[in-house]
């Protein structure tokens, strides 16, 4: 027994049980994600349920669980009830019913009934009757209203399109370069010049602006009235609307789809999930703000970080001389990386954002208070915050790199007449990167999932641009913007309807992670490329 | 000389290097003279660190051209009398030196000198060979892109001239591009010395440069440092007494953190003056 002690492979074994139990944890949790998220985009068939006492409901089965009754004696059968998301939130008020099963008199899944997702108003599911022009009916009866709408929506789509491309387009590069002739005015307003050349041609300037605005107002009108294709439908219980075209984004058959087809709208969907902007408070659409929101601000942090935490190393191994000043800064440094992200939200909304940015505003932009342009939340005060929370873990990597830097080396460069910022610059930086990459990935991985202190620094719910576009000076660094992280909080916690919103919570989930995941490898990638060619210790 | 020179400032007033009239068309077999004059002139050199005395009452000349070898056993201060040479002392904290060094004439200790044109002057091979975990090309082309040259013809030159004269050209011309890193030991000891030689040093020491390697690497290296004593002044610090008897023309003995003897090599080995010299090399001690 003694032996067995003594030998340790009872700790051997131990330790693998952790290992196994932690690998095992990690791996319940992303199959959890992807379980509940993947399916949310397969197109489920619609059935129509006739209750007892007549009435009709129609749509999808979402979910299924025993009635609770606290009361009853045991060995009373348990009764079901299952979850039916019905859609329809204008003619019903709600997306889901609840339905007793006991309830049911019939179920079935007829062949007519048609899938529309809508721009508006969330999920339509029923039948379709007629397909109108204006007044004019163009085609009656569910099989041609079902052929005239397949023809005219991608037709409409591409309308809609337009006219989104108009007005953000056009309209927006119209409303800028207005806004910028009014800063100026006021720019010319604060020096004291109210009148003279300079003041009339901002003035010329804005008129001109004013005008090209109504012409673009005038197509759009031009274009909205090309848009009155309406559908005409019934919902489950006998109730007829009228849905124009514009609001259509999508429209299926899933009770006539195959596997096939249902795989390429699965596809169809995922990529819209990833390409397009939210819809309906977010619980619908897409998330690419989001997406590109966290892309850019982590690449953000990552250009801030890196100098700071590199420079940082440096300086505290082969420059400062080694004491006990240095190790106080040291387990300063140390420490910072246990300090809650919330703080660090804090004190950039008092130091960057109120402070810095304040002083900002003051001297570049007072023109436009008193609306703050940098005194407010943005992505680079959001970057910059975290980039402090994450600059000890570079700090730390760097060091470890700096302390694997065999001496001889430094020794070898200063006998060939380089000077010591020589040596750093040309020997000892680049034999260290692999370590600062290191840094960098653990810096990504941490700030790619903290929401708290984004919260207050520039995060929202919904960004109307994003912080990168066609006007100049193209980065637009005082805007806010959106966060994945943030997106699901606030899709799983503060939307409206939370039923419908689950779902996309887990599918955020999946792609914080990917993009997270994809971060990291490009990262490992490089940082393995760069160990190989130099055969640099593994650090 | 082939003009790779320095671009630095020299602040220090030297005589010219050496006579070039005799080089010729690439420097090959530049004139010996027949009795060297001192390069390198060492004046009752005194080194602290901190409390310990490492060396004292050093008076040491350094003929120009020759190899120069500073024998004597583990401790003695031989290795912390070569880094003198190239103020490579100045790295550690807490040292005192007192005394002058003379490199044609001017004290390398005095306030006025540059330090950094001082070692492109005076280079360094190290103990354990130190390669830059860089390519090969880069690591000779070090001293070169330091000192300022740019021009991609200009350093190809010098690398493969340097490769040459450490006998290693023949060995790496088809792999410059390769990690440093991947050569065996003799050959990275060797890269070492073409990566020294490659600024056009005047006088270049060698810290027990065969220590680590195996005799085959050992013997090349040996080999080479004769070949470079007809360009270069070589002061080499070995504890290896066969090989100081092989390599060098003078040598000289520490014990103790002084200079004890020194002379002509033969002489020191067949017929030294002092007891303590004769104790040593006759391998009583040490």
């Amino acid at each position: 027994m003694k032996a067995l002690w003594r030998s340790g492979d009872p700790f051997v074994w131990l330790a693998g049980a952790m290992l196994a139990l932690s690998l095992l944890m990690v791996a319940g949790l992303v199959l959890l994600i992807l379980v509940n998220g993947l399916g949310f985009f397969w197109p489920r068939d619609l059935e129509r349920f006739t209750l007892d006492g007549g009435s009709i409901v129609v749509g999808e089965v979402s979910a299924r669980e025993a009635i609770p009754n606290p009361g009853a004696s045991p060995g009373t059968p348990v009764r079901y009830r299952i979850q039916v998301k019905r859609g329809d939130r204008d003619v019903f008020g709600s997306d889901f019913v609840w339905i007793d099963e006991s309830n049911i008199v019939r179920r079935e899944c007829p062949d007519d009934l048609v899938a529309l997702e809508r721009r508006e108003w969330g999920n339509f599911f029923g039948t379709i009757s007629a397909v109108r022009h204006g007044s004019v009916a163009v085609a009656t009866g569910p099989e041609a209203a079902w052929r005239a709408l397949e023809d005219r929506l991608p037709e409409a789509r591409r309308l809609h399109e337009e006219i989104r491309s108009i007005e953000k387009q056009e309209i927006g590069a119209n409303n800028y370069a207005q806004e910028r002739a009014r800063l100026a005015r006021r720019r010319l307003e604060l020096r004291g010049v109210t009148s003279g050349p300079e003041v009339d041609e901002i003035a010329d300037r804005i008129a001109a602006l004013y005008e090209q605005y109504g012409a673009s107002l005038k197509r759009l009108e031009r274009l909205r009235q090309a848009q009155n294709t309406t559908l005409v439908a019934m919902t489950g219980d006998g109730s007829t609307i009228e849905i124009p075209f514009d609001n259509l984004v999508r429209a299926y058959r899933p009770n006539r789809m195959g596997t096939l087809e249902k795989a390429g709208f699965y596809l169809a969907k995922m990529w819209e999930f990833v390409s397009t902007d939210p819809r309906e408070s977010n619980t619908e659409g897409g998330v690419f703000p989001a997406i590109f929101g966290t892309v850019m601000m982590v690449l953000i942090m990552s250009v801030l970080v890196t100098p700071l935490g590199v420079v940082a190393a440096l300086y505290l191994r082969e420059y400062a001389r080694q004491g006990p000043f240095v190790s106080a800064v040291r387990i300063a440094v140390n420490n910072l990386a246990g300090v809650p992200s919330i703080v660090f939200g804090v004190f950039g909304v008092g130091f960057f954002i109120y402070t810095i940015g304040g002083t900002i505003d003051r001297w570049f932009f007072a023109e436009a208070l008193p609306t703050p342009t940098f005194g407010t939340g943005g992505i680079l005060w959001a970057s910059l915050t975290l980039a402090l929370l994450t600059v000890p873990v570079v700090i730390v990597a760097t060091e470890e790199g700096l302390a694997a830097v065999p001496r001889g080396v430094r020794e070898a460069s200063i006998a060939l007449a380089a000077t010591k910022f020589e040596t750093t610059w040309r020997v000892v930086l680049p034999a260290v990167l692999p370590s600062i990459l290191t840094g960098l990935i653990l810096a990504m991985a941490r700030a790619a999932g903290e929401v708290a202190p984004l919260m207050i620094t520039g995060v929202v719910k919904l960004a109307p641009a994003l912080p990168l576009d066609g006007f100049f000076p193209f980065f637009h660094l005082e805007r806010k913007f959106m966060h994945l992280g943030f997106h699901i909080y606030d899709v799983g916690f503060q939307s409206p309807n939370v039923d419908a919103a689950r779902p996309m919570v887990y599918m955020t989930t999946v792609l914080l992670l990917a993009i997270v995941l994809l971060l990291n490898l490009a990262a490992i990638t490089i940082r393995n490329r760069l160990r190989k060619r130099f055969r640099l210790a593994a650090v | 000389m082939e003009t790779t020179a320095t671009e630095r400032n020299v602040n220090v007033q030297l005589e010219p290097a050496r006579p070039l009239a005799g080089a010729g068309s690439g420097g090959e077999a530049p004139s010996v003279q027949a009795s060297p004059r001192p390069i390198i002139e060492i004046r009752d050199l005194m080194l602290r660190y901190g409390e310990k005395v490492a060396l004292q009452d050093i008076d040491l000349e350094i003929p120009e051209r020759r190899v120069t070898a500073f024998i004597g056993p583990s401790g003695c201060g031989k290795s912390t009398l070569l880094r003198c040479l190239n103020r490579m002392n100045d790295l550690i904290d807490d040292v005192d030196i007192r005394g002058q060094i003379l490199l044609y004439g001017t004290n390398i200790y005095d306030r006025s000198t540059d330090v950094v044109a001082l070692r492109q002057r005076v280079g360094m091979v190290f103990q354990k060979s130190n390669p830059f975990p860089k390519s090969i090309y880069e690591n000779v082309a070090y001293g070169l892109r330091i000192a300022g040259t740019r021009r991609k013809n200009v350093l190809d030159a010098a690398v493969e001239k340097s490769l040459r004269r450490a006998a290693l050209w023949e060995e790496v011309k088809d792999r410059l591009n390769e990690s440093a890193l991947s050569l065996s030991g003799g050959q990275q000891q060797r890269l070492c010395i073409a990566r020294a030689i490659a600024v056009e040093p005047e006088v270049i020491l060698m810290d027990e440069p065969c220590s680590a390697l195996d005799p085959v690497a050992t013997t090349k290296v040996e080999s080479l440092i004769h070949e470079l004593s007809q360009r270069y002044t070589i002061v080499i610090v070995t504890h290896n007494m066969q090989q100081a008897a092989r390599v060098s023309d003078r040598t000289a003995f520490l014990y103790l953190g002084r200079l004890v003897e020194v002379g002509p090599t033969e002489k020191i080995f067949t017929a030294p003056a002092k007891r303590e010299t004769e104790d040593y090399v006759t391998g009583r001690f040490g």
